[in-house]
């Protein structure tokens, strides 16, 4: 919790000596409540408000990062509950759980197969970040041959699922450089083991619990007392109301500093049939590490999008800037193409043009960045706000024909937009961008 | 460790949509939306006296456009809405039928209006009617079958901004509620209830739709949305204590990541499916009590997620 002014006045010198480049400590004090000075201006601050000023600034939900390089998983340091009351700042890692059971051909067909999932969505890739390797086998050496098999293919994050400390020593020979996540897995015995290893490779842990909340804090304890200090809570929720509680409870402890045990981020491993209902509640609430064991391919696409989504910064307009943008290299005889400023309709116009094949113009008409549908019921893409636009835009120099295509939705602009444009032709496109291409193909 | 569990003073309103032959209706039963004292389904902390319900869609004409993973999963009654919908009640747990008269317009008034009193003799369960849109006709159209369909407690869609009068003074006449639709935006939403309230429309015969944008396409506005509505219901704005319904199906099926063919992200039914269950969910964990849905099989796992988020838990 942030300290007061006055709270923090009390724990300084009181000898107004000015150092600091106030008249007054109580003035200086004021400036470091709203953050607006550091504690290290002050030439007398004794260790106590150094240590009060410093717990009070720590994030309340500490940064954990998986792995190295640049595909290494940065997550924690998440400030509030509700998406818009600020924003989610670190997309959780979504992974998938391979038994070093699987046959080496198969283990490397599933890693390339995950690889091969990246792809661009609306200006940023999207991908599996991480895979864990489970010890199914109880086995030592297979674990680690396992592990080494995937380290060689996979230059991303791993995790270790090790079935004893003995399995994870051998296993760390083979990738401790990689700074990989330890699952300390439900009901272990050697949690205290495994947070020692953890510590010794600076490894981040992911403690399990029992699948109550005093159970799965009691781990977080056990670890910390083992010297494991980047940790990842998994309370082992076996239900999705379960679920629910044991995210919001120790999400909202941790932001309001109620118990140091909660002040890290948490991480979930879905099994079983429930697992495409679960794993879209964990993009949502609160998981920052989600393992999904044999999830069903066609589930990747909508987590991730649903991770995109969830993940946006609600307080940064998704927009893009009022202008005509070639797709590919348009002349005066290609087709020139309307729509609003909202990223997303650009995105996906943009690159349902782009895949047709056909060059074209495309208008994008400033609208407060919202989708076609919307802009048009809120008054901001009315034919006179696009006609107006397009003569700024000087399209009667860009292209010889006088056509204009409008979005399929607002087709009930156009006799108004041909009123306000004379000369032109307006022709209504295809309400969905996904069915451009094939509208050039009869239209075009 | 004290468990930091929240306690609010407002409720959400309760509606009833159907009616039974004791209330003066014909639905074989009653459904009950609304009534809880917490954030979406934590009922660790509050209670939520009536689950969330699920719809499926049925069209008046063929669905051509529909997705053909859709079509598939019926057999060959889309041309007969009634059919469809008995079919719908027999073979999977819905709550209610969402009769999507879409081509209400093109077939005329009198007709159309035909159309819905013989849906109802054929269909007992309780129905969302959903008009062909915003419009004049919509209005008029909304109306007659209101007075048509008199003490049946239908839920009609829409009203909006420019368009709630005809539709609410129907509404208050023959005993319906109706589902009032703002474009995801909190003050239009509040706005609207606002204009609703001083046409004396009941709190408790309103639901909100705050338009669904979909998985991929804006979810994340609905989503924050509801959130934000939710939040002020609870702290007491009775303006926003209406309970939520979401039209997910059409903005599931019709998106690019599930028409295309993509060997690598598996078969399209089943992208089409989990592409509805994610958004259900997502949905229901931002305040939603209806959604409509459209895939059969997506029925049957959002009823499994309703199920488990509903049993009480104990924050322990």
């Amino acid at each position: 919790m942030a300290l007061t002014g006055l709270q923090i006045y009390k724990l300084l010198p009181k000898t107004n000596c000015k150092e600091c480049g106030y008249p007054t400590c109580l003035a200086f004090a004021m400036k470091l409540a709203a953050q607006k000075e550091e504690l290290s201006k002050c030439p007398d601050a004794s260790e106590e408000v150094k240590a009060a000023l410093g717990a009070a600034s720590a994030p309340p939900i500490k940064l954990v990062t998986i792995g190295t390089g640049e595909d290494k998983i940065a997550v924690g340091e998440e400030t509030v509950l509700f998406r818009h009351d600020k924003t989610f700042f670190h997309h959780p890692a979504i992974g998938e759980i391979l038994p070093d059971t699987m046959g080496e051909g198969e283990l490397i067909k599933r890693v390339n197969y995950l690889k091969s999932l990246d792809f661009e969505r609306a200006g940023e890739m999207l991908k599996v970040n991480i895979i864990a390797l489970e010890n199914k086998s109880g086995d030592v050496e297979t674990f680690a041959r396992a592990v080494k098999t995937v380290s060689k293919i996979w230059n991303r994050p791993i995790a270790l699922i090790p079935h004893s400390s003995a399995a994870l020593d051998l296993a760390m020979k083979e990738t401790a450089g990689n700074k990989p996540l330890i699952i300390a897995g439900s009901g272990s015995s050697e949690i205290s083991a495994f947070a020692r290893t953890a510590k010794e490779y600076s490894c981040p842990l992911m403690v399990c619990g029992d699948g109550t909340l005093e159970g799965t804090l009691k781990a977080v304890d056990e670890a910390k007392k083992a010297g494991a200090e980047d940790i990842i809570i998994n309370p082992a929720s076996d239900t999705l109301s379960n679920f629910l509680t044991h995210q919001t409870v120790i999400r909202r402890a941790a932001l309001d500093r109620l118990d140091p045990r909660t002040a890290y981020p948490t991480g979930v491993i879905l099994r079983g049939d429930d697992l495409p209902l679960l794993a879209p509640a964990a993009i949502c609430k609160y998981p920052a590490v989600i393992l999904m064991e044999n999830p069903p391919d066609e589930l990747y696409i909508s987590l991730m999008t649903l991770r995109q989504n969830i993940y946006t910064d609600p307080q940064k307009p998704l927009q893009v800037e009022g202008l005509v943008y070639p797709i590919g290299e348009p002349d005066e005889n290609s087709p020139l193409i309307v729509t609003t400023n909202f990223s997303l309709t650009y995105f996906m116009v943009s690159s349902e043009i782009d895949s047709s094949g056909v060059t074209a113009h495309l208008a994008i008409i400033e609208a407060e960045g919202m989708s076609v549908l919307t802009a048009w019921s809120a008054g901001k893409f009315t034919a006179e706000i696009i006609a107006n636009s397009l003569k700024e835009m000087k399209i009667a120099e860009l292209v010889k024909h006088r056509k204009i295509i409008i979005p399929g939705y607002v087709a009930s602009l156009q006799g108004e937009l041909e009123e306000e444009m004379p000369g032109w032709e307006i022709l209504v496109g295809p309400q969905e961008a996904s069915d451009i291409g094939d509208y050039f193909k009869q239209v075009w | 460790m004290n468990l930091p569990l929240k306690k609010w003073t407002g409720k959400i309103n309760t509606v009833k949509i159907g009616r039974t032959a004791e209330e003066g209706g014909s639905r074989d039963r009653t459904i009950t939306i609304g009534g809880s004292n917490c954030l979406p389904m934590h009922n660790f902390e509050g209670e939520i006296p009536h689950r969330p319900v699920i719809a499926l869609e049925v069209t008046d004409e063929y669905p051509n456009d529909w997705h053909p993973a859709v079509i598939e999963s019926y057999p060959e009654i889309m041309d007969d809405a009634s059919k469809w919908a008995n079919h719908i009640s027999q073979e999977y747990n819905v709550d209610l039928i969402c009769l999507n008269m879409r081509s209400a317009e093109k077939r005329g008034m009198n007709e159309s209006v035909e159309f819905v009193k013989e849906f109802l003799r054929n269909v007992p369960l309780p129905i969302i009617l959903k008009g062909p849109g915003e419009s004049d006709f919509q209005d008029d159209f909304l109306a007659k079958c209101a007075e048509a369909a008199s003490g049946e407690g239908l839920l009609l869609a829409n009203a909006a901004e420019d368009h709630y009068k005809t539709i609410a003074a129907a509404a208050i006449a023959y005993g319906h509620s109706i589902i009032a639709e703002t474009p995801i935006d909190v003050n239009l939403a509040k706005q609207l209830n606002i204009l609703l309230n001083d046409m004396k429309v009941p709190p408790d015969r309103i639901v909100i739709d705050p338009l669904t944008g979909g998985l991929g396409y804006g979810l994340e506005y609905t989503y924050s949305v509801m959130e934000r509505i939710r939040i002020s219901a609870l702290k007491g704005d009775v303006y926003m204590q209406m309970p939520f319904i979401n039209f997910i199906g059409d903005e599931s099926w019709k998106v690019k990541e599930v028409k295309i063919e993509e060997p690598l992200w598996g078969k399209i039914k089943w992208r089409g499916v989990y592409w509805e269950v994610s958004n259900a969910v997502s949905l229901l964990l931002s305040g939603s009590e209806i959604v409509v849905l459209r895939h059969p099989d997506s029925v049957k796992l959002v009823r499994r997620a309703i199920d488990d988020l509903i049993t009480k838990t104990e924050a322990v």
